[in-house]
């Protein structure tokens, strides 16, 4: 399943970042961060519960870049 | 600009002129640290405070904790040794006007290109009891009549119930030749209604229209991302603790062996050394500026009627090397028109005039073709006694004459002696009253801009250019020439298309590209085989949308021609800022290690290189005149 989230973050490399984190979190099967449009697309694996996987996500998005926002 | 940005404005000139100011105060020993602190705490607070919580998590290759390393490092080393501390304040002061100038330059792409593709309709006039009221798209059900004043734009796909109008379809296809339409004529959502009131009877749900498929594909489209794009993350990735092992090796090394030697260490001059590392390390300006050219060279394509569905397609694009398409509908117009009127006994007009009465009743696209040839009102009156011989043609009493209009084999059954056309297409013979008036020739007409559309292909590096058709050789040798295409292949059935595709993909080289064009009707699983699939006239087509990766909104073959010279544009900017920026990078690393660069030629690596690849990145959204 694939879903997209609207996403605040100021530079490109942190949309990077945030992209590894999201992709490393358990859960989640793929993500793609869009930074030029501010959109994150997350695949999520077979069985997930989307609202927790999503909190992970956050949670470590945030460790990696103090200053972003995915809103859920 | 956002709060945001005018608040960090203000921090950048108040340190900016506080620290012009200290130049020229006379202070010294810690008062003078005490007094370079304030712009420097100004600016650079809240980098410092993302630098402490960076620590905390762990995060050390953080942009922040380099740029707030490097400038407390200078600042000690000005504190020991030289006392100037400019630099460090400078290097926080340029690096924070740097990330200002990026979020404004981002921020205005994002905003330029939504207002590029500002299609969006933001309501729909629905009559409710007599009344017309604004309603949300959303909410309109199929076969609603909606009311389309001028001005507004249509909301959603539909027919024209009532009302006759021009449309403007420039934001949909670039094309700025309004179209008129009229009662019974399908009409596309996007499109602006420019003088007359137009009554629509919906015929999909707004989510399913025009508009909002194009919408969702723009704004998909940068989530494709490019092999260019995925280099750069990964480099990212690798540069900067690269760098940064590469200054602390800088800082521990060179002393080192200077001490080997026997001479002084000069510990501080190569902490400097190191820390002008930390200043170079940040990857900002190749990370910004490549999806930014990828952005906006799709945005802009997306202005002049070119849709690409990612931006790997526009860097697939700029590798074509050989272009495929089908003949109907893609280089001809795919109707039958009628090219002339040979070996006539009567005026043309006259024989047309007979040959469009003849066949008045019949909805066979040939005579559809003969009346529009003729151009006037047919007056059914001066008809009777049709009578139409399957697959030969149609034998009337126009004026009292008998009118027999059809092809060779109906000439044979009347016994009747006609002459042969040299020329391609579908020949309709007249008859009247059992003598032979003449013939009229039908073929399917080519494109006026069919022939340019090749040249052009060749033009900007096209290794070849190939016609497939489903027509016989005889018509698809003479398109060909005409079109003057390399190759052609022709009594091609749909499946045939696919196979053939195969055989050129096969002789493709690695790298080189191969480009399908179609109508996009019949053509999906050639669309989807080829390494770019491009659908054309797709305006209202779904299947269209959906089985390319690039959609011209309109069926002008020049476009391919011109989203290849996009995507070449877009693809040298970004190889050129790749380059330039690595490049500078590198080259500023080098002198850093030697000695020679100082922190402002540091300064000029990170912000500088990044200023210049974000300008240099926007150029790719002026696509108009290429």
């Amino acid at each position: 399943m694939k879903k997209t989230y609207k996403i605040e973050v100021d530079c490109a490399n942190c949309a990077n970042k945030m992209e590894e984190a999201a992709k490393k979190t358990a859960g989640v099967a793929d993500a793609t961060v869009n930074f030029m449009a501010l959109k994150m697309d997350v695949v999520f694996e077979e069985g997930a519960d989307v609202k927790s996987v999503m909190k992970d996500v956050l949670k470590n998005c945030k460790k990696v870049e103090d200053d972003c926002e995915i809103y859920l | 600009m956002t709060k945001n940005q005018k608040k960090n404005l203000i921090r950048i000139i108040i340190a900016a002129v506080l620290l012009v100011a200290l130049h020229f105060a006379p202070v010294d020993g810690w008062l003078r640290f005490g007094c370079y602190m304030v712009p420097y705490l100004v600016v650079g607070y809240d980098i410092l405070k993302k630098a402490g919580k960076g620590i905390l998590k762990r995060q050390v290759f953080d942009e922040n904790f380099l740029m707030a390393l490097a400038t407390v490092g200078a600042i000690i080393v000005a504190i020991t040794g030289r006392g100037d501390y400019t630099e460090a304040v400078a290097v926080m002061l340029f690096y924070q006007i740097g990330e200002l100038f990026q979020s404004y330059a981002v921020g205005k792409s994002r905003r330029n290109i939504s207002a590029l593709m500002d299609i969006r309709p933001d309501y729909a006039n629905v009559e409710i009891d007599g009344k017309l009221e604004q309603v949300d798209p959303d909410e309109v059900e199929i076969g609603t009549v909606i009311t389309v004043q001028p001005g507004e734009k249509i909301p959603i796909d539909g027919v024209v119930a009532e009302g006759e109008s021009f449309l403007d379809t420039a934001a949909l296809t670039g094309e700025s030749v309004p179209v008129a339409v009229r009662a019974g004529d399908p009409v596309t959502s996007g499109a602006i209604n420019q003088n007359g009131v137009l009554r629509v009877t919906t015929t999909k749900k707004f989510g399913e229209s025009t508009v909002s498929k194009i919408l969702e594909l723009m704004e998909n489209a940068s989530s494709r991302k490019s092999r260019s794009e995925n280099f750069i993350s990964k480099f990212a990735k690798y540069y900067t603790p690269a760098v940064c092992i590469g200054a602390v090796l800088l800082a521990v090394a060179g002393p080192l062996v200077r001490l080997a030697l026997g001479v002084s260490p000069m510990w501080g001059d190569w902490i400097y050394r190191a820390l002008t590392f930390l200043v170079i390390s940040c990857p900002c300006a190749l990370v910004v500026s490549i999806p930014l050219s990828f952005f906006a060279g799709i945005g802009g394509a997306g202005h002049e009627g070119i849709l690409i569905k990612g931006s790997n397609y526009l860097e697939a694009l700029a590798d074509t090397s050989c272009v495929v398409f089908d003949k109907t509908g893609t280089m001809t117009k795919g109707v039958f028109e009628v090219q002339g009127v040979h070996h006539s006994e009567l005026e043309d007009e006259e024989l047309l005039y007979y040959a469009a009465h003849a066949e008045c009743a019949s909805s066979h696209p040939i005579a559809k073709s003969l009346r529009d040839a003729y151009g006037k009102d047919v007056d059914r009156t001066k008809v009777s006694e049709i009578e139409e011989i399957g697959g030969n043609g149609v034998i009337a009493i126009v004026d009292g004459h008998r009118v027999a209009c059809g092809n060779e084999k109906l000439m044979k059954s009347l016994g009747v002696l006609h002459r042969e056309c040299s020329h391609v297409g579908t020949v309709v013979h007249v008859v009247l009253d059992d003598k032979y008036m003449g013939h009229i020739l039908i073929a399917d007409m080519i494109k006026d801009d069919a022939r340019e559309a090749v040249r052009q292909l060749t033009a900007c590096g096209v290794k070849m250019t190939v016609m497939l058709t489903g027509d016989s050789e005889k018509v698809a040798e003479k398109v060909a020439g005409e079109l003057s295409v390399d190759a052609y292949h022709a009594k091609l059935l749909p499946g045939d298309k696919v196979d053939k595709v195969e055989e050129l993909l096969a002789k493709q080289k690695d790298k080189e590209k191969l480009v399908f064009v179609g109508d996009g009707i019949n053509d999906a699983p050639v669309l989807s085989r080829a390494d770019i699939g491009i659908a054309m006239g797709a305006m209202g087509s779904d299947a269209a949308i959906e089985a390319a990766d690039v959609v011209l909104m309109d069926d002008n073959p020049v476009k391919i021609a011109k989203a290849i010279r996009i995507a070449k544009h877009c693809i040298r900017i970004v190889y050129e800022n790749i380059w330039f920026a690595i490049g500078v990078k590198l080259l500023c690393l080098a002198l850093g290690a030697l000695g020679i660069a100082s922190m402002w030629l540091a300064i000029f690596a990170d912000v500088g290189v990044m200023v210049i690849a974000v300008l240099n990145a926007i150029r790719t959204l002026f696509v108009k005149k290429i």
